[in-house]
């Protein structure tokens, strides 16, 4: 049983403060999350303190589920995970086809792969745009994630660090943005931004992708409780500024729910369709989405770009899918924070 | 958040928190700033918007000049009269009767199971289930497109050499068909976020329970179930968000189905009455009315649930 683990490692990592919290997580923290790392089969946690009563615990009652179990759950995880995998899957296998053959064979089975050959044909079509929009796609994500990760550390800080008079209707008014549908703003917005002719530039997808309610949200929650009151205050009597006090303890304190912010950020910015949809026309600005869509709006016509928009998908999804991957144990701290806590 | 006030230095008292006012404010000016520019503008402007229309000038109303005149709540009961937008917004309610449960019950199926499961294959497993949140809507609808379209898929045709004839892009087939692409794609991000909050419960609760002698079952539905409730509130109630908003699914899928039309979904019928029809009175008025909708469903589902949301001091 993986549960069995190790609940004190459980606790911590869904504490904000706790010292092994997030992305500075040791080998610890791993195991007692049943990660790949973790110790052979549920039996033997290791000699991590406080294991040593749950094993013994474990020794007296047996609590290691009875083989029908454990088949049963091996079985319904296998098959949820072919459900997951297979278009994944055939897109791998459907890149290195043709366009006649992707028509034309077996689509779960290559056939006269060509692998780099293709790619090479989806990299420099068209002079390379595909190029272009990928390096468009990771500096609105980048630049984008990065500044809304900042915006939303200071305000979730002040928020959770000083008093003044309208703070929680303030932080009302912000989780309220939470749960308005981003679309219904993009029409209006690009409405305002030709009126003021930031529409069609890479402004207009930058600056509203810095905005992100939730980040704040998160981020006050996470402040309150991981940066004491004394140590600000101690740092005052030092004769630190506020600022100063900020950017050296109050961000570094903050670190755990910043990755955190600055991931959702960037997969939102990397995945939102609707509102460069909206803002741009101009197809050097596109973010990669945009323009594949745009090949597999021609394809109709021009039956190659059936291949150039299956091989672009799967280059697209290559770096983010490697991302998860890596980065899915980070995601776990903050996520629910808030529920936790409420 | 001052501490004990400094004995002997009253003065300096108020010096200090006007200190902490400004800045205060410093932190929270550059967010509230775009905040404003990003939120609260576009509604207030869609209001205005969706409050006018366009009348034209001239012989027959063809002529030259067009002018904006006041409208009243025309644009609403045009868009609240227009069939099209009215099913479409009926259908993505449908949508979500059905496929947020699904989804959820799934995630809190594959949550449980991971957290039941023994430890050596628990990483792929988890890592196999998340991967999908890294495809973007867009991709993951072309992608699911190919696998639905006869003539390249291999499940149709799959199907076919078994004499089983399958339609993904029909009329009663398609929206379920949309909703297999988005349970794909956020079943193991919402699997994620549960399994997290699992995680969070203390262990002693569940070996308590054990050595009472509950089973695995007994344990999954009594104690881990009640415990992830806040997980699942919050999942439930960004699905629904999301829900309201599908636009880049039934988008892709338009040119390979003929049973999707310009208002399939609520957003859909916006996006082409502003840049197909051209009118974003109305448009506007749409989104008005898509925003509403959200945002008193939402609230809706949170007042159901008890679970007002709280910040983070109070809780």
């Amino acid at each position: 049983m993986s549960e069995a683990n190790d609940p004190a490692g459980g606790v911590v990592a869904g504490e904000p403060g706790g010292p092994t919290d997030g992305p500075t997580d040791g080998p610890t923290d791993g195991a007692a999350r049943g990660g790949p790392e973790a110790a052979p089969p549920g039996d033997r946690p290791g000699d991590r303190p406080g294991v040593g009563r749950r094993r013994a615990a474990k020794g007296r009652e047996g609590l290691r589920p009875p083989l029908r179990h454990r088949i049963i759950t091996a079985s319904l995880l296998t098959v949820a995970a072919l459900y997951f995998l297979t278009p994944v899957y055939w897109l791998v296998v459907s890149s290195t086809k043709s366009s006649s053959d992707l028509f034309g064979t077996f689509g779960f089975w290559f056939h006269d792969p060509h692998p780099l050959d293709y790619l090479h044909r989806v990299l420099t079509y068209d002079d390379g745009i595909y190029v272009r929009w990928f390096a468009n796609s990771l500096m609105y994500a980048g630049v984008g994630a990065l500044a809304a990760t900042l915006l939303s550390a200071a305000a979730g800080y002040a928020l959770a660090k000083y008093r003044f008079p309208g703070r929680e209707g303030i932080f009302n008014v912000i989780l309220a943005g939470v749960l308005i549908p981003g679309t219904a703003l993009a029409l209006p917005l690009y409405l305002l931004f030709s009126e003021v002719g930031l529409a069609n530039t890479y402004w207009a997808v930058l600056i509203p992708s810095v905005v992100s309610p939730f980040g704040v949200y998160l981020c006050r929650i996470y402040a309150a409780a991981a940066v004491p009151d004394s140590l600000l205050e101690a740092a005052r009597i030092d004769g630190a500024g506020e600022a100063r006090i900020f950017s050296t303890l109050g961000l570094r304190l903050m670190t755990p729910a910043l990755v955190t912010v600055f991931l959702f950020q960037f997969v939102h910015i990397w995945n939102n369709f609707f509102l460069p949809l909206v803002m741009l026309s101009d197809s050097d600005l596109y973010p990669i989405q945009l323009g594949l869509t745009s090949w597999q709006g021609y394809a109709d016509r021009q039956p190659e770009l059936y291949q150039y928009t299956v091989g672009g998908a799967f280059l697209s999804v290559l770096p983010l899918m490697v991302l998860m991957g890596v980065l899915q144990r980070y995601w776990r701290t903050g996520l629910t924070e808030g529920s936790v806590k409420a | 958040m001052r501490g004990a006030p400094r004995r002997g230095a009253p003065r300096r008292l108020t010096r200090t928190e006007a200190r902490s006012a400004r800045a205060a404010s410093g932190f929270l000016l550059p967010f509230l700033a775009l905040f404003l520019l990003c939120f609260i503008a576009p509604i207030g402007y869609a209001l205005y918007e969706s409050l006018l229309k366009v009348e034209r000038t001239g012989p027959l109303g063809l002529g030259g000049e067009t002018k904006q005149v006041w409208a009243g709540l025309s644009n609403y009961a045009h868009a609240l009269e227009d069939d099209r937008f009215t099913v479409g917004f009926g259908r993505v309610l449908l949508f979500g009767a059905v496929q947020i449960p699904v989804m959820i019950a799934f995630a809190t199926g594959l949550a449980l199971l991971l957290d039941a499961a023994s430890a050596r294959w628990v990483g792929f497993f988890r890592t196999a289930f998340f991967l999908p949140y890294g495809v973007p809507g867009v991709i993951a609808s072309i992608l699911w497109g190919f696998l639905y379209v006869p003539g390249i898929s291999p499940l149709v045709e799959m199907a076919d050499s078994i004499g089983w004839n399958v339609d993904f892009l029909g009329r009663g087939a398609v929206l379920w068909s949309i909703a297999n692409i988005v349970t794909w794609q956020f079943t193991g991000y919402n699997m994620l976020v549960l399994i997290a909050q699992l995680k969070a419960v203390p262990g002693e609760l569940y070996e308590a329970a054990r050595i009472d002698g509950a089973s695995a079952w007994q344990v999954a539905r009594h104690i881990k179930l009640p415990l992830i409730r806040p997980a699942l509130v919050l999942t439930t109630v960004f699905s629904l968000i999301g829900t309201l908003q599908l636009f880049a699914e039934p988008k892709v899928l338009k040119p390979l189905s003929n049973s999707i039309d310009s208002g399939y979904t609520p957003n859909l019928a916006a996006y082409n009455e502003a840049f197909t029809s051209n009118n974003q009175h109305i448009a506007a008025a749409e989104a008005v009315l898509l925003a509403l909708v959200a945002c008193v469903l939402s609230f809706g589902f949170l007042r159901l649930v008890g679970q007002r949301g709280k910040d983070g001091e109070s809780g």
